[in-house]
């Protein structure tokens, strides 16, 4: 029965737009937005999607941005969103406003003071960020990293509790190389001041895609939890960032014993590097009626000197 | 068109099917393009007389209706539908027998399918199929994978018949595969990849050792190169992104 050939309504190929646009992988929106124009062929459509897809993209990539004058990398997080296009940058105290479908920052104003936490949680949340900021410079060279108050920025003194959320973003875009690569940790960090502990909450996420001539991408993800005595700002800060390295490397090394298992073990489960006999094939001369028996027979003896082996 | 053929090698490999339908609804007129240049991960069905399972595909479809290797028979039914000379057929019977035992010893287990047909230029067509659930609810016998699925299709064109006869193979590989555990968390590798190889080999041999070995040597090139290559590239830049333990510690200012 053939299939007639609806024309799509707007409302679909938007739709269909940002799926496209919100799955590409890490570092290549861009590509995909190029190649997804083409094929849409519907300019009004694809902005339409755009606007919407692209801060969900950028948003859950955790891009990170030059700013401009200098002052570095801003991350793009829910964390740190103020308004649609407005990103506290909490190292340096300073708002961005960003264009999401280009990628870029616009402009960049100093932060209120209702922007940023009260000096009590800031003391924590500097302390913090100095930290990780020397951690990050050694495991992620070309990564980004902040600290954000997401609960109780506003608190005085002890006595509450609040809550920070570490960022940690890295990329790395070959697309000369058709490979592509991010590696992103969200630490969740509750400072409970009931029962004077810090719970750690963390998840990592790290994605590759290699495209020469084939389509393989990794996709993998840990989550893990801890916890530390409330301190004082610095011992804090110590201890936190202590546990992150702690957990992020054991993710590392496992990530690394799951690539070394891969090739003997893993991949077996799918198809075997040889048979049992470790002999190719006997593909035989065809005798056509015989050739299943012998082959059989000869893979049956083989199999019997084997079992003991194997 | 090479657009579209962007936006497959760029999606996840996981969301093929989803990909390859958003593109036949956007662009309906180049439905037989992409059908034939995007391969999807295998279906099946079960014959109807003995209840094994065979592959569908382009090469035993007609109209609605696949072809079973085991009986001939379409499903569901279908009349006026082509069926391989009776000559032909006996090769296909036979091939399926070998094929299968071939992938008891690589794949220890799967369900394969070979499918025959004559061409046009007096020569023959061959597809051999294999599917293979390695999870550890399918067919994984070590119980490592999560999830775990590996399509290989090879399509053979042979030539004419002359003493030395040619044959073109063309093949495609799929596969995910998913390690879940409490303490590393989700690991997840998936893609595809496609080559082609053509040999002059001495009708005498026979046709199936020939398609044979042809598809041995093209099945051992591709699995290495998923291993060591695109698995192994994937590797790299983790690595990049993160430079390993060891690294890291030695540069660490001692505190």
């Amino acid at each position: 029965m053939a299939e007639e050939e609806t024309e799509l309504s707007d409302q679909q190929k938007k739709g269909i737009a940002k799926w496209f646009l919100i799955n590409a992988p890490a570092g290549e929106i861009q590509y995909v937005a190029k190649d997804l124009k083409s094929v849409l062929k519907d300019d009004d459509v694809y902005n339409e999607a755009a606007a919407v897809a692209f801060p969900i993209y950028n948003k859950s990539h955790l891009i990170y941005l030059k700013m401009p004058g200098g002052y570095g990398d801003v991350l793009v997080t829910s964390y740190g969103e103020l308004q649609d296009n407005e990103y506290l940058d909490p190292k340096t105290a300073q708002v961005v406003i960003v264009d999401h479908v280009k990628q870029v920052c616009k402009r960049v104003r100093p932060a209120t003071d209702e922007e940023l936490p009260s000096p009590y949680i800031e003391e924590y949340r500097y302390a913090l960020e100095a930290e990780l900021l020397k951690y990050a410079a050694e495991a992620y060279p070309k990564g980004s990293c902040a600290v954000y108050c997401t609960n109780g920025k506003d608190v005085e003194g002890p006595g509450s509790d609040f809550e920070f959320v570490v960022v940690i973003s890295a990329a790395r875009n070959s697309p000369h190389n058709f490979c592509n690569g991010s590696w992103r940790a969200i630490w969740n960090i509750e400072f409970r001041d009931d029962i004077q502990v810090l719970e750690l909450k963390g998840k990592c996420q790290v994605g590759a895609h290699y495209f020469e001539e084939g389509n393989v991408q990794l996709d993998a993800k840990r989550e893990c939890s801890d916890s530390t005595m409330f301190q004082g700002p610095d011992d804090t800060a110590t201890a936190v960032v202590h546990l992150i390295r702690r957990h992020e490397n054991e993710y590392m090394a496992s990530l690394e014993g799951s690539y070394f298992d891969l090739s003997d073990n893993t991949f077996k489960e799918l198809r075997r590097k040889l048979p049992v006999t470790r002999t190719l094939f006997p593909w035989h001369n065809t005798m056509q009626f015989n050739l299943k028996r012998e082959i059989a027979e000869e893979l049956r003896i083989g199999e019997l000197h084997d079992i003991k082996r194997a | 068109m090479e657009a579209a053929m962007g936006l497959m090698r760029r999606m996840p490999p996981r969301h093929s099917e989803t990909t390859l339908s958003a593109l036949l609804s956007l662009l309906p007129g180049h439905a037989s393009d992409l059908l034939s240049q995007v391969d999807l991960p295998l279906q099946v069905l079960s014959d109807v007389d003995s209840g094994k399972k065979f592959i569908l595909c382009e090469y035993n479809r007609d109209a609605d209706s696949y072809r079973s290797p085991w009986s001939n028979k379409y499903h569901p039914p279908l009349d006026d539908a082509p069926y391989p000379s009776s000559k032909l057929r006996q090769m296909e019977i036979e091939a399926n027998d070998i094929f299968t035992v071939y992938c008891e010893q690589y794949y220890e287990g799967g369900i394969s399918s070979v499918y025959m047909w004559e061409d046009d230029n007096e020569g023959l067509v061959a597809c051999f199929l294999v599917k293979k659930d390695g999870s550890k609810t399918g067919q994984g016998r070590r119980g490592y994978l999560e999830e775990g699925t590996w399509d290989a299709i090879h399509v053979i064109e042979v030539g004419p018949e002359e003493e030395i006869t040619r044959y073109c193979l063309t093949s495609t590989v799929m596969l995910s595969l998913t390690t879940d555990d409490v303490s590393s968390g989700t690991f997840s590798l998936s893609g595809s990849i496609r080559r082609q190889m053509n040999m002059n080999l001495p009708v005498a041999d026979g046709h199936l050792s020939n398609m044979g070995k042809m598809i041995e040597e093209m099945e051992a090139k591709l699995r290495n190169s998923l291993d060591q290559v695109y698995f192994g590239k994937t590797r790299e830049m983790v690595c990049n992104l993160r430079p390993p333990n060891e690294v890291v510690q030695m540069r660490l200012p001692t505190s």
